[in-house]
């Protein structure tokens, strides 16, 4: 599994980064990146998919490979 | 004795006729928000305050909320300010503001600002409101909550949203913009003459903007006279561009940190009290699984959500059918979309541990509540101090409860009883 912040719809909400800290990082303003590349660890996927529900801006996309 | 009838205001239709400051809807909005959202006519429109209209669904909060050319910002308060000041025998209340202050258009960046001013207002101040920025002030958060509850525990009774709730947010935001926290009560009054007495007074609400602005200009005339390492002392010393930020615009965005981080904060603890106080096995779930907190905070907010700016019409526009004129306002009904069913299971109950929600507390988009980790940081350490010392209270008098709302909602007198000095 792999996912991706869509940097033009994060606002900075934070919600991923307290309900996945694992998969996200923030940058001085508050933003989320993914980190790894965006690749979820093995057994971090219910984790990343309660990520993407609990962002307010819908900004966190799973990467269809 | 006679006794004098008041006109009964309240309105029949709450789809085409809302009154956001009826006494009914300050107290009670859910069912309201629940009949309008359930109608044909999900977005409502009222002529009271000026024509407004006021989405109640989730979807339409968030695809409003997103579209700032449509949408603008310039004024997100609903009712008009009445004719301009000075004009028609009206006072003007700016009349004392400093010469250099005159005919500049201060506002309260970013919050009343579009882009393209928003980007760069915004930028300047995120990083300093960073969960990590913030997490600076939690000592002094706590050890303020402290202090008021040792001044009312032996007691047995607080009053939970004056006595407590209400005295955090001004000292932690004094304490951020490097201004005296002694005067925290008379920033109380302004901002509540602002945002709560003044939002259908517009001379109330002219008065307190204008003694906050001039409180503030001579702070930041001090702070250049003086350089402090504090909020007022980054904004003087920030550049947009390789320019020193205006004065002006420093002046606004300090009175919006003032504004929004006062009346906002303490609406959503003194809920969060309300809720706890009559909610014995969330207080349980709290004392048993402090690790709760954080998403108990979330699921609080979801709730009791405070705030509800407006936008305005920028242009003629019609959205879902309704025809929305430029310079009608929309009311940014967070709190009713926080409970659209189609979005939460069971929105009226509060699930402390709520896995699924993308609640729209702060708002959406780009006028996402900047101040939004101080928030969280001051609800979180307010309840956990109060719990750790205080496990069991309740409500006095549930009927004795006030509430102001309209445009900011939360209760402003809120008696609790507890066994004398706690535990």
């Amino acid at each position: 599994m792999k996912i991706t912040v869509d940097q033009e719809k994060c606002e900075g909400h934070n919600r991923c980064f307290v309900v996945a800290g694992e998969l996200f990082e923030l940058d001085d303003y508050g933003y989320a990146h993914e980190v790894n590349g965006g690749e979820v660890p093995a057994g971090m996927e219910e984790k990343a998919r309660l990520a993407i529900v609990n962002c307010p801006e819908q900004a966190i996309l799973i990467v269809e490979e | 004795m006679t006794t004098e009838q008041r006109p009964d205001t309240t309105p029949k239709d709450w789809k085409t006729d809302y009154d956001i400051f009826s006494p009914a809807y300050i107290k009670n909005p859910f069912p309201i928000w629940d009949e309008i959202r359930a109608s044909e006519c999900p977005v409502a429109h009222t002529e009271r305050w000026g024509s407004s209209w006021m989405p109640t669904k989730y979807v339409d909060l968030f695809n409003i909320a997103r579209d700032v050319t449509n949408y603008s910002s310039r004024d997100v308060l609903v009712a008009p300010t009445g004719p301009e000041p000075g004009t028609e025998n009206q006072p003007n209340p700016y009349a004392e503001i400093p010469p250099e202050l005159q005919n500049q258009d201060i506002g309260a960046p970013p919050i009343t600002s579009d882009p393209p001013v928003h980007t760069w207002a915004r930028h300047l101040l995120l990083p300093v409101f960073s969960a990590t920025a913030v997490a600076k002030y939690e000592p002094e958060t706590r050890a303020l909550c402290r202090e008021l509850i040792d001044g009312f525990i032996a007691s047995g009774t607080a009053d939970a949203a004056a006595g407590y709730a209400q005295q955090i947010p001004p000292r932690v935001i004094a304490s951020m913009l490097g201004i005296p926290q002694e005067e925290s009560e008379t920033f109380t009054t302004w901002v509540r003459g602002f945002l709560e007495q003044g939002l259908t007074n517009p001379e109330i609400r002219g008065e307190s903007a204008t003694k906050m602005f001039m409180y503030l200009w001579e702070r930041i005339q001090d702070h250049k006279a003086n350089p402090r390492d504090d909020l007022i002392g980054y904004l003087l010393n920030a550049q947009v561009d390789g320019q020193p930020v205006p004065e002006p615009h420093i002046l606004g965005t300090c009175f919006l940190i003032l504004v929004a981080g006062i009346d906002t904060t303490w609406s959503s603890i003194g809920s969060a009290f309300w809720h706890l106080a009559q909610h014995p096995e969330d207080r349980k779930r709290l004392i048993e699984e402090p690790e709760l907190i954080t998403s108990a905070v979330e699921e609080l907010l979801r709730a009791y959500s405070p705030v509800t700016m407006a936008r305005y019409v920028a242009a003629d526009v019609e959205y879902n059918g309704c025809p929305m004129k430029e310079g009608d306002r929309v009311l940014m009904n967070f709190p009713a979309a926080n409970r659209d069913p189609e979005k939460f299971p069971n929105p009226h109950e509060v699930i402390l541990d709520r896995p699924v929600n993308p609640h729209v507390a702060f708002g959406v988009g780009i006028h996402r509540c900047a101040g939004s980790n101080l928030a969280r940081m001051e609800m979180r350490v307010a309840i956990e101090e109060w719990l750790k010392r205080i496990p069991y209270f309740e409500l006095v008098d549930p009927e004795a409860v006030t509430w102001a709302g309209g445009q900011v909602r939360g209760p402003r007198i809120c008696e609790v009883k507890f066994p004398a000095g706690g535990k």
